[in-house]
């Protein structure tokens, strides 16, 4: 009975990381799926959410505003605006100007972007950690009191909720939109979409905003659930949701959601079952395995030309 | 309506036509024939602003529209199939169609997540007239397929349905019939014409299937190793000795 309770907590804490992993992912999946680029600056967009998210709590807070739910909104409305606006102007300055020369120029210029804003964030908040307030405590546990219990915080209830809501929004959008419906078009033959009229530029600019959006989403989930924040925070993270995104086989939507969620699992039951030390060498020792036995990820398909 | 005037293009030492003209009224199905190699695709791909030619004119409703880029002239009206299929193919049938609409629709973002009544009636039209071009290529049973499921013949009535809902008024057609069997080439020989005489739309083909070129041309413009070789109606380039010598081979 002990031991399942144990599992279920590394369960839950796993699906907890995974579900903002997911998050981050699809941004790096919608990009990549679209111009076949991996944006390396898109760790640094979700950290950027996280400040700005902090940045909204502290003002609020300084404001006298006590009331949880408007905090939670305000802080997810001004991360969201900030790093939308952040991801398009990335791929407006760096990414654009590059398109469609060699595959190597974007690659270079997204890793500046992303020194640039790490740097950037660095000089003008300090290289310290901050601490993220908790606003969210509490939870429920299961099991017998003088025994191991296992708990779910409302912290992590909320980061369910929060990415549930977010990839049903996400995937509504992708099929039924006519936006969406763009994108869709755009990833599978750039040219030809252009040919019958569809203004190419702004779905990519499109795509980068809403991969920005939802990685801002993240980076509240995510500070809150860490308690600080600290201008390399977006680095790791940025790093274990491209290996979610390449799991899941990357350019496919479904592909990230599940890619993350098998990732935080992974890690979670490595930190929980071996050491917290090697959860790291398993994840990327995933992404390795994956590239050598099924490049296309779990979810990705082939490319098949049909002559 | 367009109009080629001595058209070059030049890659490299090769000169891959040379001092090509030739003409396309409203109303009209004008077919480029020619060898292996002519130089007919390079002469399509000048005109729909996939190369930029290194010489002559291009002449679209009296603008000139050489060496503008293809997403420009596809918008003036002149849109243009390829050799090979090229649907989205992972997309449904009718989605293909919906698409192709994108610029027509011209609503925003925000009137799309409101679901505002303009927004719907739009949807409403574009789909609307999906549905007319899924019927008028035979696809209607199709609708909800992924496009890539399709019959080699289904998705070229496929593509053809795309390009009409776009609005074109030159419709730019390379080897149509390639692939094709000859009950589906015969099919597609009704439907061309009907773009013309029911559509109003003038077509430009470049096809190998002499029956479907002889059959459904107004008028044939041949080419042979990059320069123009005769044109004329279909009868005078049947008769035409140059054409047959550069078909058969001198004896």
């Amino acid at each position: 009975m002990q031991d399942l309770l144990y599992f279920i907590q590394q369960l839950i804490n796993g699906l907890t990381i995974g579900s903002t992993y997911a998050l981050i992912a699809i941004g790096y999946t919608m990009v990549y799926g679209i111009i076949g680029m991996i944006n390396f600056a898109h760790g640094e967009i979700y950290m950027i959410g996280a400040y700005t998210a902090l940045i909204a709590i502290t003002g609020l807070a300084a404001l006298g505003i006590a009331w949880l739910p408007l905090i939670l909104i305000v802080a997810l409305v001004c991360a969201m605006i900030v790093s939308s606006s952040m991801g398009w102007a990335v791929e407006r300055v760096a990414y654009r100007p590059v398109r469609g020369k060699h595959r190597l120029i974007p690659l270079i210029s997204a890793i500046g972007m992303s020194i640039f804003l790490q740097n950037y964030v660095h000089l003008a908040q300090g290289s310290r950690n901050i601490g993220f307030p908790a606003l969210i405590e509490g939870g429920f546990r299961f099991g017998a009191e003088d025994s191991f219990q296992t708990s779910i915080t409302y912290m992590q209830i909320t980061i369910f909720a929060t990415t549930l809501v977010c990839m049903t929004i996400l995937s509504l959008f992708i099929s039924r939109s006519r936006i969406g419906r763009a994108c869709r078009a755009v990833s599978q033959d750039l040219g030809m979409a252009n040919l019958l009229g569809i203004d190419t530029n702004r779905i990519i600019s499109a795509t980068f905003v809403i991969g920005a959006a939802l990685a801002a989403v993240a980076g509240l989930l995510l500070g809150m659930y860490y308690g600080s924040i600290d201008p390399l925070f977006g680095f790791i993270a940025g790093l274990k949701a491209f290996t979610a995104a390449v799991l899941g086989g990357i350019g496919s939507i479904p592909g990230a959601m599940l890619g993350g969620l098998i990732l935080g699992v992974a890690e979670s039951m490595t930190s929980g079952y071996l050491s917290g030390e090697y959860k790291d060498v398993v994840s990327f020792g995933l992404l390795i395995l994956i590239l050598l036995f099924k490049p296309t990820g779990l979810l990705g398909k082939p490319e098949v030309e049909k002559i | 309506m367009l109009e080629v005037q001595n058209l070059s293009m030049r890659f490299g030492g090769l000169l891959a036509v040379d001092q090509v003209s030739l003409d396309v009224r409203e109303h009209e199905i004008v077919a480029i024939i020619g060898p292996n190699g002519a130089g007919k695709t390079t002469v399509f791909n000048c005109m729909s602003g996939f190369y930029k030619p290194t010489g002559g004119k291009i002449l679209f409703k009296g603008g000139e529209i050489q060496g503008k880029p293809d997403y420009k002239i596809s918008r003036l009206g002149l849109v243009r199939t390829f050799q090979h299929v090229r649907l989205f193919s992972r997309m449904t049938v009718v989605e293909n169609l919906l698409v192709a609409q994108h610029r027509h629709l011209n609503t925003n973002l925000l009137s799309g997540i409101l679901n505002t009544p303009n927004y719907r009636e739009k949807e409403q039209k574009s789909l609307d007239r999906a549905a007319y071009w899924l019927d008028r290529v035979g696809l209607t049973d199709m609708a909800n397929r992924e496009a890539g499921n399709l019959a080699y013949g289904q998705q070229r009535r496929l593509e053809i349905a795309r390009c009409m809902v776009t609005e074109p008024k030159l419709l730019m057609l390379d080897e149509p019939a390639a692939g094709l069997n000859p009950a589906e080439t015969k099919d597609l020989n009704q439907l061309i014409i009907s773009l013309k005489e029911d559509y109003n739309v003038s077509v430009v083909l470049i096809e190998h299937d002499m029956s479907l070129v002889m059959d459904i041309s107004d008028r044939i413009n041949v080419i042979n190793q990059g320069r123009p070789l005769a044109s004329g109606t279909p009868d005078e380039i049947r008769r035409n000795d140059d054409v047959i010598k550069a078909y058969l081979g001198e004896a």
